[in-house]
C-alpha cells in the first residue's frame, strides 16, 4: 500500500450520535491519495457513519479525522458524492443537473455565467464517456434507473474533485446495469485517478473496483481487516470469474460472517 | 364522446343538471322566492341588476387580489423562513396554528375599530384567511429536501442560501402553487366576510343590503357571481401551476390524453 502518501487519515475516531447510539468506536483507516477503497461491512456498522465523517458532515466525538493533510472541522468543500438515490433534480434537464455544482463550487461559481459554453462543453463530454449523449435535454424521469445513475456519477465528477464519495451507489440497479456501471465507474478513475470511497454491500462490486477493501465489524463500527486487491486492471467481468477473483470474495465473505457472530 | 370532450364538458354537464335539480325542486315544492329563488329567476335578477352587481363584484375582486397579493409575499417570506430552519419552523408553527384557528369574522369588528368600514379591512381579511396555507406548503416544500441531497450540497460548500435558491425555492413550487388554488378562493371568503360586517361597498355588503329588503334572488344572483369569480380564479391558478411545474406532474397530462380514445 502506498502509505507515504496518505489522503485520508482516521485515527481512533468514534462517534455517539445524540440518541447516545455509538456508531463507530476506535475506527482506524488509511487512505492514500489516488487509491480506490472499498469498505464493506454487515448492514448498520456504521459504513455511512464513516462517509460523514470523512466529509465532515458529522462531527467526530473523539479521535482525529485528517484529510488532506488537514484536521477536517466543518464540511469539506469539494467532495463529489453519489449515493443509492440518484437525488437529481426533476425540474432540471440531466445537463442542467450535472452542471449544478459548478454553480456552486469556487472558483467555478464566480465565473460561472462568463465561461457557461465552456462548462456546457464539458459537461457534454463527460456525460458521453458515460454513455449519455443525446439524453443531455432530457430530464431525470425521462431516464431509467441505471441512467440516472450514471447521470449523478457526473455531476460527483464535473467539479473534478479529488475525493469521491459514493454510498452504495449502484444498489437499487438490476444486476446487469450494475455490473455496467461498475465498468463505467472504473474508466473514469483509471482516467481521472480521484481518491474514491466507495461503501457497499456487494463483494463482488468491491473486489472488482477497489485497490484496497476494508471490512467493518458490526456496530459500533471499526475496521477489522484491510485486504489488498492485487489484480491487475481494467478488471473486465471476465475477471470476476477467475479463481483469485473469487477466493478474494470468499475470503472477505467470512470475514463478515466472523463480524456478524461477533455482534 | 372521446374521452378528452368527456372531461371537457364534465363539469358543464353537472352544473346544468344541478340548475335543472334546484327548479324542479322549487317548482314542486312551491317554494316563494323569499325561500329559495329558482335559477330562472335568479339569471333574470342577475341581468336586471347587471349594473350594481359588476360594480360591487369588481370592487370585491380587487379588494380579494390585493389581500391575496400581500400573502403571497408574506406566505413566501415567511415559508420559506420556517421551512429553512427547523427550529424557527417548531418556534413559529403553533402561533400559526392558534391563529388560524381564530374565525376570521371575530376579528373583522376590530379591524373596523381600527381602520374604519371600508375596503381596509377586507383587504386585511383576505390576506389573514388565504396566509395560513401558502406558509404551510411553502415551508413543507424546503423542510421535506432530501437528506442525501443537503448532504451533496453541503459537501460541495453550498451556503444556506445557496441551498435555498438552487433547490428549496424550485422544489417548493408545487406545494406553492398547489396552495395559490386554495388560497385565492379563500380570499374571497375573507374579503365577502368582512363586507358583510361593515361595509360600503363589495358584494358582500350587496348581499347585505339586499336580503335586509328580502331581495332574495338578488342575494342568489351575487352569490353566482362570486361562485363564478372563485371558479374563474382558480382555473386561472390551475394553468398557471400546470405551466410552471409541469416537471412535477411528470408529463401524466400528456399520458393520459394519449391514453385517451
Amino acid at each position: 500500500m502506498r502509505t507515504e502518501l496518505k489522503y485520508v487519515e482516521l485515527d481512533n475516531v468514534s462517534l455517539t450520535y445524540d440518541g447516545g447510539t455509538l456508531a463507530v468506536e476506535g475506527l482506524t483507516i488509511s487512505i492514500a491519495r489516488g487509491e480506490f477503497a472499498a469498505v464493506v461491512g454487515p448492514s448498520g456498522c456504521g459504513k455511512s457513519t464513516l462517509m460523514k465523517l470523512i466529509t465532515g458532515l458529522a462531527p467526530a466525538s473523539r479521535g482525529n479525522v485528517i484529510v488532506a493533510g488537514r484536521e477536517v472541522a466543518g464540511p469539506l468543500k469539494i467532495v463529489g458524492m453519489a449515493f443509492q438515490n440518484p437525488t437529481l433534480l426533476p425540474w432540471r434537464t440531466t445537463l442542467d443537473n450535472v452542471l449544478l455544482p459548478l454553480e456552486i463550487v469556487q472558483p467555478y461559481k464566480a465565473t460561472f455565467r462568463r465561461d457557461r459554453e465552456k462548462h456546457i462543453a464539458r459537461a457534454e463530454a463527460l456525460l458521453a464517456t458515460v454513455g449519455l449523449k443525446g439524453f443531455e435535454q432530457r430530464y431525470p424521469w425521462q431516464l431509467s434507473g441505471g441512467m440516472q445513475q450514471r447521470a449523478s456519477l457526473c455531476r460527483a465528477l464535473i467539479h473534478e474533485p479529488d475525493l469521491l464519495m459514493l454510498d452504495e451507489p449502484f444498489a437499487a440497479l438490476d444486476a446487469f446495469t450494475r455490473e455496467e456501471l461498475w465498468a463505467v465507474l472504473q474508466d473514469l478513475w483509471l482516467q481521472r485517478r480521484f481518491t474514491c470511497i466507495l461503501v457497499t454491500h456487494d463483494l463482488r462490486e468491491a473486489v472488482y473496483l477497489a485497490d484496497t477493501v476494508h471490512v467493518m465489524s458490526a456496530r459500533p463500527g471499526r475496521v477489522i481487516e484491510t485486504t489488498t486487491i492485487d489484480i491487475p486492471r481494467p478488471r473486465t467481468l471476465e475477471t470476476t470469474f477467475e479463481p483469485h477473483f473469487i477466493d478474494l470474495v470468499h475470503h472477505l465473505r467470512a470475514r463478515i460472517a466472523q463480524a456478524r457472530v461477533a455482534a | 364522446m372521446s374521452r378528452r370532450w368527456q372531461e371537457a364538458l364534465g363539469p358543464w354537464f353537472v352544473v346544468v343538471a344541478l340548475f335543472v335539480l334546484w327548479e324542479g325542486v322549487v317548482i314542486a315544492a312551491r317554494l316563494p322566492s323569499f325561500v329559495l329563488p329558482a335559477p330562472t329567476e335568479v339569471f333574470a335578477t342577475l341581468m336586471q341588476f347587471a349594473g350594481p352587481i359588476t360594480q360591487h363584484s369588481l370592487h370585491t375582486l380587487m379588494t380579494t387580489l390585493v389581500g391575496f397579493a400581500f400573502s403571497v409575499v408574506g406566505g413566501v417570506a415567511l415559508g420559506a423562513a420556517i421551512g429553512a430552519s427547523q427550529v424557527a419552523y417548531k418556534a413559529v408553527f403553533p402561533v400559526l396554528v392558534g391563529f388560524n384557528s381564530i374565525p376570521k369574522v371575530a376579528i373583522v369588528p376590530v379591524l373596523i375599530i381600527w381602520f374604519g368600514i371600508g375596503t381596509v379591512p377586507a383587504v386585511i381579511t383576505a390576506f389573514l384567511i388565504s396566509f395560513f396555507p401558502i406558509v404551510v406548503n411553502v415551508a413543507t416544500g424546503i423542510a421535506t429536501l432530501e437528506p442525501e441531497l443537503r448532504d451533496v450540497l453541503r459537501s460541495l460548500g453550498a451556503s444556506r442560501l445557496d441551498i435555498l435558491r438552487k433547490v428549496g425555492l424550485p422544489r417548493a413550487a408545487p406545494y406553492f402553487f398547489a396552495s395559490l388554488k386554495v388560497a385565492i378562493t379563500l380570499a374571497f371568503v375573507g374579503s365577502i366576510i368582512s363586507e358583510t360586517v361593515g361595509s360600503n361597498e363589495g358584494v358582500g355588503y350587496l348581499m347585505l343590503q339586499a336580503s335586509s329588503r328580502f331581495q332574495i334572488p338578488l342575494v342568489f344572483a351575487a352569490l353566482v357571481v362570486v361562485a363564478a369569480m372563485g371558479i374563474g380564479m382558480y382555473a386561472i391558478f390551475a394553468a398557471l401551476e400546470r405551466r410552471m411545474t409541469g416537471w412535477a406532474t411528470r408529463g401524466m397530462d400528456q399520458a393520459a390524453y394519449a391514453t385517451g380514445h
